[in-house]
C-alpha cells in the first residue's frame, strides 16, 4: 500500500476543489440568468406566466436537490442521449439555483412601497420606466446581500453531485478516503475547503446586510 | 370654463361604496380644501382624480382631456395634474436633484441640461437651492416634502393634488411647507387640498369642500363654511356644538 | 423518444417506499425537535448567554452553515468512529440533522430575540424576574412567533436535505428509491415517484408548522 502524506491529500483535494468552484460559477451565472427571466414572468402582467412561475418556484423549492440531480441524470438518458454527470449535474444547479434567486427578487421588489409606484405613476412615467427607474435600482440595492448569500447554498448544493458521479471536492472525498482509511483526516480537511470557499461569502453578505441597513437608518 | 370637471364619481373598494356621487367643478386659479372625517374618501377623490385609483361610474376631466384608463390617457392627465403624497415618496436612490430631474427626463424626454436647470430652479422656488445634491435621506421631513412638491412643479402641471401634506411633519415643520403652498395659491396655480390646518385653509382657499360618508356634504367659500355651517356633521366636524 | 413509462413495479415495492417514508418522517421529526431545541440554547448563548459561551457556539454556528450536509454526515458516519465513536447509520444520520438544524434555527431565532425591544428586558428585570426567567417568560415566545416562518422553511429545507442519508444506507425514501431503481431498472419512475412523495411531505410539514404556530401563539391567559 502507497503511504499519503497529509500534502497528498490535500493537495488532490485541492485539486478537484476547482471543479466545485467551477460548478458554483456556472450555476450561479446560469441560475442567475434563468431566475432574472422568471423573475420578470413572475412580477409580469400575464397571469398565466406568472402562475408557471409560482409552480415552478414550489416545485423546485419543495422537493430535495438530489432527486432533482436524479431526474436530470436518468430523464435526459431517457432521450436516449448519453448524459455526462457534469451536464445532468449543471442543468439540475441551474433550475434549482434560478428558483431560489426568482423567488428572493421578488422579495426585494415587493418590499418597495406602494409610495415608490404611486408617485412615479403619479409624475406620468409607464410600467417600463417605473420598473427600470425607480423599482430596480431599488430593488437591486436590497437583492445584493441575500443574493451573496444564497451563493453559499450553491456551493454547497454542488456536493451533492458527488452521487450522480460528477468528480468534485466531495467526490474526491471520498476517493481519497477509499485509498488512505483516514476517513477523519480527509472528511475534516473537506469541510475545511468548503468552509474556506463559503466563509468569505456568508460574512461578506453580512458586511454588504449591515451597510444597507446603516444607510437605511433614517427611513 | 371650468379646469377641473367632476361629475357623479362612483367609486366601491368590494362592498364598501366609498365615493357615492360626487360633483365638483374647479375654475382655473381657484385653490379648495377638502376637509371630513377620517375614512370620508378625501383621498380617494384625489386618487382617482390622478388615476391611482380607476372609477366605476361617472366621469373626470382636466382641461377637456378625459380620464380614461389606459396608459396613453393617463399619462396625458398626470402630465396636467400633480399630485403630492402625506408620506412625501422621494425616490431614495436618487438625490433631489434627481428626484426632481427623473421624469422630466424620462416622460418628457427633456434634455439632461435642461432639466437639470429646471430643476435648480424648481428647489430654489421651495427654498432648497443649496440641497440639489443632498439623498433624500439627508433631509429633515419638512426639505423632503419641499422636494416633492419641486418634483410635481417641475413637469409644469396645471393642477396640483395635495393629500395631507403637513401631517406627516413635526409641528415645527409645517410653517415651511404651507408657506410654499400658499405662495403657490399666490401665483395662481390651481390647488386641490386635503387638510386638517382649519387655519390655513380659511387663510388661503377660494372654496371649502366639507366631505362626509362619501358625499360632498356642504360646499362654499371659506366665510360661510367655518362661520355659518349649515348641517349638524359639519357643525360636529368643526367642533361648534 | 421511445421510452414507455411503467409504474406497475409500485405494486410489488410499495412496502419499501412506505418504511422508507416513514424513516424520513422520524428522521424529521427527531430532527426537528431536538434541532430546534438545540437551536433555542445556542440562540440564548450567543444573545445573552456568559461571554465565554459565545466564540465556541459561533464557531460551530458558522462551521455548519458553511458546510455542505453531506460531508457533515460523512464525517460524523465515516469520521468519528476514529475518535471510538460508533453510531449506526440511523444515529448518524439524526445525530448529523440535528447538529445541522441546531445551527441555522441559532442564527434565526437569534434574530428574533434581538429584535424584542429593550423594553421587554428592562420590564422583566423591574419585575424581580433573573435574566433566565425574562427569557422564558417574556423574551422567547414573542420571539418565535416573529420567526416562525422563517424558522418553518428551515424546517422544511433540513426534511429535504434528508434526502443524502442515503449515501450512508439510511433506509428513507431516496434509499428505497435507489433500492427500487437497482431492481426493477426503472430509474425514472422510481425518482419521479418519489420526488412527489417529497413534495407532498414538504407541503403537509409547512401545514402542520403553521398550525403549531397557530397553537404556540395563540393569545392565551398565564398558568
Ligand atoms: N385600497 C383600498 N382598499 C379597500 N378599502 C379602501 C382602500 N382605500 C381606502 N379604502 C377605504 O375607503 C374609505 C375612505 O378612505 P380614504 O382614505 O379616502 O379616507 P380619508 O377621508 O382620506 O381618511 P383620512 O382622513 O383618514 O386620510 C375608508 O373606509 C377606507 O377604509
Ligand atoms: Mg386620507
Amino acid at each position: 500500500m502507497i503511504e499519503f502524506t497529509l500534502w497528498d491529500i490535500l493537495r488532490n483535494l485541492l485539486l478537484a476543489a476547482r471543479w466545485t468552484i467551477v460548478l458554483s460559477l456556472v450555476s450561479f451565472i446560469g441560475g442567475g440568468v434563468v431566475g432574472a427571466i422568471l423573475l420578470f414572468m413572475r412580477i409580469g402582467g400575464s397571469s398565466l406566466l406568472r402562475a408557471f412561475t409560482r409552480y415552478y418556484v414550489e416545485l423546485f423549492q419543495g422537493t430535495p436537490l438530489l432527486m432533482q440531480l436524479f431526474l436530470a441524470f436518468f430523464g435526459l438518458g431517457l432521450f436516449g442521449i448519453d448524459v455526462p454527470a457534469w451536464f445532468a449535474a449543471g442543468l439540475a444547479l441551474i433550475l434549482w439555483t434560478a428558483a431560489f434567486l426568482t423567488e428572493i427578487w421578488r422579495g426585494c421588489v415587493e418590499s418597495i412601497t406602494r409610495g415608490q409606484w404611486e408617485a412615479s405613476a403619479s409624475l406620468g412615467m409607464g410600467y417600463v420606466q417605473q420598473m427600470r427607474y425607480v423599482i430596480l435600482p431599488q430593488a437591486l440595492r436590497v437583492a445584493i446581500p441575500p443574493t451573496v448569500g444564497f451563493s453559499v447554498q450553491v456551493v454547497k448544493g454542488t456536493a451533492l453531485t458527488s452521487i450522480i458521479g460528477f468528480v468534485e471536492l466531495s467526490k474526491a472525498g471520498t476517493v481519497v478516503t477509499n485509498a488512505t482509511f483516514q476517513p477523519f483526516i480527509v472528511y475534516g480537511l473537506v469541510a475545511l475547503i468548503y468552509f474556506a470557499l463559503c466563509w468569505p461569502l456568508s460574512k461578506s453578505s453580512q458586511i454588504l446586510e449591515r451597510k444597507l441597513n446603516v444607510a437605511h437608518r433614517n427611513h | 370654463m371650468s379646469l377641473i370637471e367632476i361629475t357623479e364619481v362612483r367609486k366601491s373598494f368590494g362592498p364598501n361604496e366609498v365615493l357615492k356621487g360626487i360633483n365638483i367643478d374647479v375654475a382655473p386659479g381657484e385653490v379648495i380644501a377638502v376637509i371630513g372625517k377620517s375614512g370620508s374618501g378625501k383621498s380617494t377623490l384625489l386618487r382617482c382624480i390622478n388615476g391611482l385609483e380607476t372609477i366605476d361610474s361617472g366621469s373626470i376631466s382636466v382641461a377637456g382631456a378625459q380620464l380614461l384608463p389606459d396608459e396613453a390617457h393617463l399619462k396625458a392627465l398626470r402630465l396636467k395634474v400633480g399630485m403630492i403624497f402625506q408620506q412625501f415618496n422621494l425616490f431614495p436612490h436618487l438625490t433631489a436633484g434627481g428626484n426632481v430631474m427623473l421624469s422630466q427626463m424620462v416622460v418628457k424626454k427633456t434634455p439632461k441640461p435642461e432639466a437639470e436647470a429646471v430643476a435648480r430652479r424648481m428647489l430654489e422656488r421651495v427654498g432648497l437651492a443649496q440641497k440639489f445634491d443632498a439623498y433624500p435621506d439627508e433631509l429633515s421631513g419638512g426639505q423632503q416634502q419641499r422636494v416633492a412638491i419641486a418634483r410635481a412643479l417641475a413637469m409644469q402641471p396645471t393642477a396640483l393634488l395635495c393629500d395631507e401634506v403637513t401631517s406627516a411633519l413635526d409641528p415645527e415643520l409645517v410653517a415651511e411647507v404651507l408657506a410654499v403652498v400658499r405662495e403657490l395659491a399666490a401665483e395662481g396655480m390651481t390647488l386641490l387640498m386635503v387638510t386638517h390646518e382649519m387655519k390655513f385653509a380659511r387663510d388661503v382657499c377660494s372654496r371649502v369642500v366639507f366631505m362626509h360618508e362619501g358625499r360632498v356634504h356642504e360646499i362654499g367659500p371659506p366665510e360661510d363654511v367655518f362661520a355659518k355651517p349649515g348641517t349638524p356633521e359639519l357643525k360636529q366636524f368643526l367642533g361648534m356644538q | 423518444m421511445n421510452y414507455v413509462f411503467s409504474f406497475s413495479w409500485l405494486a410489488e415495492y410499495y412496502p419499501v417506499l412506505l418504511k422508507g417514508i416513514l424513516i424520513t418522517i422520524e428522521l424529521t421529526v427527531v430532527g426537528g425537535l431536538l434541532g430546534v431545541a438545540l437551536g433555542t440554547t445556542c440562540a440564548w448563548a450567543r444573545a445573552l448567554g456568559p461571554a465565554w459561551i459565545k466564540p465556541p457556539v459561533s464557531a460551530y454556528v458558522e462551521l455548519i452553515r458553511n458546510t455542505p450536509f453531506l460531508i457533515q454526515l460523512f464525517f460524523i458516519f465515516f469520521g468519528l468512529p476514529s475518535l471510538g465513536v460508533r453510531l449506526t447509520e440511523l444515529q448518524a444520520a439524526n445525530l448529523a440533522m440535528i447538529v445541522n438544524l441546531g445551527a441555522y434555527s441559532c442564527e434565526i431565532i437569534r434574530a428574533g430575540i434581538q429584535a424584542t425591544p429593550r423594553g421587554q428586558f428592562e420590564a422583566g428585570a423591574s419585575l424581580a424576574m433573573t435574566p433566565i426567567q425574562t427569557f422564558r417568560y417574556v423574551v422567547l415566545v414573542p420571539a418565535l412567533q416573529r420567526i416562525w416562518p422563517a424558522l418553518s422553511s428551515q424546517v422544511v429545507i433540513v426534511m429535504l436535505g434528508s434526502a443524502v442519508v442515503s449515501q450512508i444506507a439510511a433506509e428513507d425514501l431516496t434509499f428505497a428509491a435507489n433500492f427500487i431503481q437497482s431492481r426493477s431498472f426503472r430509474a425514472f419512475e422510481a425518482y419521479f415517484v418519489s420526488t412527489v412523495i417529497y413534495l407532498v411531505l414538504a407541503i403537509v410539514l409547512r401545514q402542520i408548522m403553521a398550525g403549531v404556530g397557530g397553537m404556540l401563539f395563540a393569545r392565551r391567559s398565564v398558568r
